[in-house]
């Protein structure tokens, strides 16, 4: 009774998708829950802060962290691209540039809890508002961050030369993920900044 | 099986220092040695579980019984239904699941071997965080040991001001950290099933157990994660101040009801989807027929995945929402109640005409069927808003949830244990300790959860620690108990089938039970490769097709 002896009548090429995808996307549909039920929690909020300050107050849209966060996507999805075809330099400086954009977003996140909690003195205890508002935002941040550290080891990897064409799959797993943050800063920014002023 | 194995030049060395084996299990990535660990692990929490069950029957065996104090009472009914779902249920499905998944797909490991070990681990340190709490819960204030708010802690009883100390923290972290674990074993099990089966191994090729638990993965994917979410918000809330669920500062404790709610009812389905799986495996195998409407099986497994996303709260209908709210939720319980009703029609339509042999897999698997549809049947009463309204919050719920837990998914287990645990170690289990488990299980079983319908329905609420007499509650309540400790002496006596037959059992061969799926043409137990040669396969029962190559399945494709 060996397994050998089953046999395949029609031999038909067996390829199956690629594990690293197929994980990818399910961590990000398991992520997309839990952003849900944040974002549920703050639009389920709004409004109903017994104190100030409220966001209309003191909320300023990020325009300008929002642009760099959203091109940045365009620089890593090209990134890919020359990496698959083995163009390094051009790989690398978009890669650098997909890591500077994101840390300028970050950056734009910092100062905006600066200016919020030493200039308005909204922390995450103040009110409604400042719980959900930090929640929110701050895990999307650290989604940034986990995103950003990721992209800096790929980059030291790639500054030694260690990531080559054959690593074409793994880098668009990572990018996957890097757009995953990006459309979640989307809803964010339109429930934060739009709706919920 | 010789000709399945490779041979290894100086393989195995006899005698190893018992350091190394320790040192071997610890630091594991075998999916079958994992596997083997979350069904110990589990074993060990449904001993600790059942104690703590024990202590709350004592308690309530007569009125006005003194036992234990109201405080330590609330922390065993904590502790055991955080324990039962979450370090019990939980992890010995995965268990299985882990163990199985690649075997019948021909594959050699897990898709993330390393995943598979860090989930692991990650669920046992969350078991052992909610039990240090025993230890450390007492914090700074001297205020409570462990756990004492409930398996659904409700707000705002886990608000700092009536949860001093830092039993609630315990729990908080422990279902948290296990939630992580949850989800890196359903994302490690989609890609399995998804990348890694063997040649021909078509989706319509897949075994029903394969298919029920890839759906399985995928609710908890969006079902766990709530509750991970909602256990950030409760941590922001006790440490850094926040009011999610702070009434006094305009928060919700409904909020949390519904983030608890929208996990806690799909969860159910997590646990009985793997064990509809088992009873797919094992049915058409005792009944020595294919399995009736495999297609049909698995849309409506897919079904009910979707509709139990939307039943949440019904758990909620005396919260005070509005008519509307109820009515859907209503109806979308009746709802999930249709292909449940497809899948227990054909698993009587597989029996139907077939050649029943009563093993005891067997046994645990008609009882199952028997008691889910009456668990289903009760489910559908409490569905009915009004009827809901009368009997929530009492020992009629309790029955209810337990007949489902007890009567549906640990019936199902036994019955996968006693079926799958000669490929796990090469031996049979006893038949006649089966039987002896079987029987003292099932009349326990219906001794306490039958009978506990009663006080329900004569108004007994639940977690009351103790009761006036007069009532015509004592002696249902003494019933009960005494079916508590049959089904303990039960397990007993399974526990000591498990370790006894390890030694003593009778070889079991690859294949004892004549069956169709893969795992069974691999060696008993598995080489740690499963396969060495990546089998191929032509049609749903390969192992068909292999000992009838005159009229194999494949002719029928």
């Amino acid at each position: 009774m060996t397994a050998a002896a089953i046999t395949l009548p029609e031999q038909q090429p067996w390829t199956l998708p690629y594990r690293g995808k197929v994980a990818m996307a399910c961590l990000i549909i398991a992520e997309s829950a839990i952003f849900t039920i944040f974002v549920v929690a703050y639009l389920f909020y709004v409004g109903k802060s017994l104190t100030g300050p409220t966001p209309r107050e003191v909320l300023e849209t990020p325009i300008f962290f929002t642009i760099c966060l959203l091109s940045s996507s365009l620089t890593i999805h090209f990134a890919g691209k020359f990496l698959e075809k083995g163009k390094r330099i051009a790989f690398l400086s978009l890669w650098s540039l997909t890591i500077l954009l994101g840390g300028a977003f970050l950056f734009g996140t910092g100062q905006e809890w600066h200016r919020l909690i030493y200039e308005r003195g909204l922390t995450i205890s103040t009110n409604l508002f400042g719980t959900t508002y930090y929640s929110l935002v701050g895990l999307h941040a650290f989604h940034v961050t986990v995103g950003l550290i990721m992209l800096l080891i790929v980059a030291i990897f790639a500054f030694a030369g260690r990531v080559g064409t054959e690593h074409t799959r793994r880098v668009e797993v990572l990018s996957m993920y890097w757009h995953f943050v990006d459309a979640v800063w989307v809803v964010v920014f339109t429930v934060v900044y739009v709706l919920g002023r | 099986m010789s000709s399945n194995a490779i041979t290894i030049p100086g393989g195995r060395v006899e005698g190893k220092p018992w350091v190394d084996t320790l040192h071997e299990w610890v630091a594991t990535v075998d999916h079958k040695r994992l596997g083997m660990l979350y069904i110990v692990y589990a074993i060990v929490f449904l001993v600790l579980g059942g104690i703590e069950i024990l202590i709350i029957r004592i308690q309530l065996m007569h009125s006005h019984n003194d036992f234990v104090s109201p405080q330590v009472f609330n922390r065993m009914f904590t502790m055991h239904g955080t324990t039962m779902i979450f370090f019990v249920a939980m992890p010995v499905l995965f268990g299985f699941v882990n163990y199985l998944v690649p075997l019948m797909i021909g594959a050699r490991d897990m898709a993330f071997p390393r995943l598979n070990a860090f989930s692991f681990w990650l669920s046992a340190f969350g078991g052992l965080l909610l039990y240090f709490s025993f230890l450390g819960g007492s914090g700074l204030y001297g205020a409570g040991n462990a756990p004492d708010v409930g398996w659904w802690a409700y707000a705002p009883l886990t608000a700092r001001a009536f949860s001093p100390g830092h039993s609630s923290d315990y729990w908080t972290l422990a279902v948290l950290v296990s939630g992580f674990g949850s989800i890196g074993t359903a994302i490690n099990i989609i890609a399995t099933i998804l990348c890694l089966r063997c040649p021909g191994m078509k989706l319509s090729r897949m075994p029903l157990f394969v298919w029920l638990n890839l759906v399985m993965a995928g609710m908890v994917l969006i079902v766990i994660t709530p509750l991970s979410a909602g256990q950030i918000m409760l941590l922001i809330d006790r440490y850094l101040g926040g009011h999610f669920f702070d009434a006094q500062a305009g928060g919700s404790a409904v909020l949390w009801m519904h983030f608890f709610w929208i996990f806690g009812h799909p969860e159910v389905y997590v646990l009985i989807i793997p064990c509809f799986a088992f009873m797919s495996e094992i049915i058409p195998v005792f009944s020595r027929k294919p399995i009736f409407g495999y297609p049909v099986m698995v849309a409506a497994t897919i079904c009910i995945g979707f509709v139990s996303l939307s039943v949440w709260a019904h758990h909620m209908f005396t919260v005070g929402m509005n008519s509307y709210a109820n009515s859907f939720f209503a109806i979308t319980t009746m709802a999930v109640g249709v292909p449940t009703g497809i899948k227990i029609f054909n698993w009587i339509g597989t029996m139907w005409g077939g050649r029943i042999l009563f093993k005891t897999p067997m046994l645990f698997s008609i009882a199952f069927l028997f008691q889910f549809l009456l668990a289903g049947l009760t489910g559908i009463m409490l569905a009915c808003v009004p009827f809901d309204w009368q009997l929530s919050l009492s020992y009629f719920v309790v029955a209810h949830f337990h007949y489902v837990i007890v009567g549906g998914i640990l019936f199902a287990l036994f019955g996968a244990f006693y079926y799958w645990y000669p490929k796990m170690t090469g031996r049979m289990l006893s038949e006649r300790l089966g039987k002896w488990h079987f029987w003292l299980f099932l009349i326990g079983f219906h001794l306490t959860f039958d009978v506990m319908h009663i006080p329900g329905l004569l108004g007994m609420p639940r977690r009351i620690y103790t009761y006036e007499p007069g009532r015509g509650w004592d002696t249902l309540n003494l019933i009960v108990t005494i079916g508590a400790f049959i089904q303990a002496v039960a397990i007993l006596v399974f526990v000591w089938n498990l370790v006894i037959s390890y030694f003593k059992g009778a070889e079991a061969g690859n294949d004892p039970w004549d069956a169709w799926t893969l795992e069974w043409s691999a060696s008993s137990p598995p080489l740690p490769y499963n396969f060495a040669k990546v089998p191929v396969v032509a049609s749903r029962r390969p192992l068909w097709d292999l000992k009838h190559p005159e009229d194999p399945d494949s002719q029928y494709e």
